[in-house]
């Protein structure tokens, strides 16, 4: 999942100094496991910045939406009918969430609630940790499930440096070292042989190195719309389904019927509901 | 892929040596080697270096020049290098992975060996959270292990890393790498030094060795696995100044361990002697300091395996003089003049 956290309030305010009416929009997905950006953070934020406002004698009028899915552009065309009324709209999604919002109103001033940090996992309550870049190049094959890209300071590829004491990381004691878990566990999978291998550098072209990255997962459901705009995979692919088979031919949705059920499928996946 | 390749180019191989740099001759030549650590200024002052030159030269056969050591910004290791090329002190130049790409690499590689640089030591570089510029974003586009294969291709196949020529030949650099015995994972550090001589790296520094017990048994793990004849290694030592020091390096430095019986030695230097006369506490502790690092540079030296010694005076190169002398290393041979073979066309 996709791990944030709020911004500082006084980021915020000064985000929002001098705009009158803001509509702050969270995001039932990612961000709400975090506790970041979900339906109760967006309340809370939104009610926090009229309070500090109204101590700093300033006008400012905070509602709050949530939608499910920040992130795919069919789940907050809804948001568009009021938009008109508000002076900015504080993203309270991920980064996608807020550029979805921006690519989709663009005539509306949309701001960052939130610092977007990474992939990652709850590891215990209350602790998100992160366990991948996306780099688009996967080595987990290499090193035991494990990512060093992730997970290593250094992102090295042949093993631990030097600054690895006690098992933990010298950039941050508090966090294993990864090479040391990698190698640890290298005997019960048998993975020593592999573990020799001079790894060759790293093709990078994946990662973030090169131009913005996109993926067409299936052909198949990638079909422009009328209006040249690509109907999102996931519309797509729902509409697919519903019609039976691929072949099926796909129209541009004005709103995805079967979000609800879906979203409530995939918090129970996350064991939330 | 682990076996090194043979160097394809006939007219270079006609030198029996990979870089013909004076350590490669003293090592190949089975003399226990000497090397040093010289510290680049926070500056453009080349005073500063060459009052070091003066401290190293002639007592050692080639001196790392350390890459904004710690993630600090400092004199460039190339340029500083090609300062004790002419001074007459031998370059090793450091290169870490933290502050460039594989493109400026190759780069510099080629760049310093122009100017007759002919060691490099392949690091993966101090993480920049240490340094003056924590917020600086770290590189890594390689590790030290690919830097040394890379190094390696450059040298022995003529090949740039994405594959091309390098018309002419690449730059012909002896290799050297660091190995931490006693960081953690203890038990796997004999196999990450074999994995660098697999990708073919020629000699080895390591971190600063003060547990003799300790390093024994890593140097009869490694001689077991046959390393020594792969590599040449050049054990690490240091003088401890004093027992501030000897205890920071124990507490704070991973893969340093100080026994407490050094810092006992250190600490009992100064007893006896008036707490108000610091300057004679610091000339006894810094004596004692020198005298242990001699007799543990003559025990290494009967370390089966170890081919040299490594000696880092941080901030005190003045102390390399009379270790060298002490341990009876002085005076540094003098390799017969063989042939260099010149980076650049082949004749």
């Amino acid at each position: 999942m996709i791990v944030a956290e709020q911004k500082p309030l006084e980021d915020l305010q000064r985000m929002l100094k001098g705009k009158k009416k803001v509509l702050a929009v969270g995001c039932g997905t990612c961000v709400s496991v975090c506790f970041a950006g979900g339906q109760k953070e967006t309340r809370g934020l939104a009610a926090a910045l009229q309070t500090a406002a109204a101590v700093d004698g300033e006008e400012l009028e905070v509602h709050e939406r949530t939608v499910q899915r920040q992130c795919v552009q069919e789940f907050i065309a809804p948001l568009e009918d009021d938009l008109e009324e508000y002076d900015a709209v504080l993203s309270l999604g991920c980064g996608v969430g807020v550029q979805t919002m921006a690519e989709r109103f663009p005539k509306t001033r949309t701001l960052p609630g939130l610092d977007t940090n990474f992939m990652g996992q709850p590891t215990e309550p209350g602790v998100w940790e992160e366990r991948c870049v996306g780099c688009g190049n996967c080595v987990l094959e290499y090193t035991g499930g494990l990512c060093p890209i992730t997970r290593c300071p250094k992102q090295l590829m042949n093993g631990p440096c030097g600054g690895s004491e006690g098992g933990m990381c010298e950039v941050d004691t508090s966090i294993p070292c990864i090479w040391s878990k990698i190698w640890g566990n290298s005997e019960n999978l048998n993975l020593m042989d592999m573990l020799m291998e001079v790894q060759p550098p790293k093709d990078w072209s994946t990662s973030r190195g090169g131009a913005m990255r996109r993926t067409v997962v299936r052909d198949d459901l990638h079909q422009p719309n009328a209006d040249g705009r690509t109907t999102t995979t996931e519309v797509a692919a729902a509409k697919a389904d519903a019609a039976d088979g691929p072949e099926a031919e796909v129209e541009a949705p004005p709103a995805d019927p079967n979000a609800g059920a879906r979203e409530d499928a995939f918090l129970k996946e996350l064991g939330l509901s | 892929m682990s076996a090194q390749p043979e160097r394809k180019d006939d007219a270079a191989s006609e030198s029996q040596w990979k870089s013909g740099s004076n350590l490669e001759r003293v090592l190949a030549d089975g003399h226990f080697a000497v090397t040093g650590e010289l510290g680049p200024p926070k500056s453009m002052n080349t005073d500063i270096v060459r009052k070091k030159i003066g401290q190293l030269k002639g007592f050692v056969d080639g001196a790392n020049i350390t890459d904004n050591q710690t993630g600090i910004v400092r004199l460039s290791s190339i340029g500083t290098g090609i300062i004790l090329e002419q001074e007459g002190l031998e370059a090793i130049i450091q290169m870490t992975c933290r502050d460039r790409n594989r493109l400026a690499m190759q780069s510099d590689l080629m760049g310093a060996n122009i100017h007759d640089i002919k060691n490099v030591l392949c690091l993966s570089g101090d993480h920049q959270s240490f340094g003056n510029h924590p917020g600086a974003k770290n590189v890594h586009d390689v590790d030290s292990m690919q830097l040394i294969r890379m190094v390696q291709e450059m040298r022995d196949l003529n090949k740039f890393q994405g594959g091309e020529e390098i018309k002419g030949g690449g730059p012909r650099m002896l290799i050297g790498t660091a190995a931490s015995p006693f960081s953690s994972p203890v038990e796997m550090r004999p196999f990450r030094l074999a994995k660098k001589v697999a990708a073919g790296a020629d000699f080895v520094q390591t971190q600063m060795i003060f547990d003799m017990k300790l390093f024994k048994e890593y140097m009869k793990r490694v001689v077991d696995m046959g390393l020594h004849e792969k590599i040449k290694i050049l054990a690490g030592v240091g003088p401890l100044k004093s027992p501030p020091m000897a205890r920071f390096l124990n507490s704070d430095v991973p893969g340093i361990i100080v026994p407490e019986e050094c810092i006992q030695r250190i600490d009992d230097a100064g007893k006896g002697i008036d707490a108000d006369d610091k300057e004679a506490r610091t000339a006894a502790y810094r004596a004692e300091g020198i005298k242990l690092c001699i007799e543990q540079i003559q025990e290494i030296q009967e370390i089966e395996g170890v081919a040299g010694i490594h000696i880092m005076a941080i901030l005190w190169e003045a102390a390399v003089e009379p270790i060298v002398r002490g341990a009876g290393l002085y005076p540094r041979p003098v390799p017969a003049d063989t042939p260099t073979p010149t980076p650049g066309p082949a004749a």
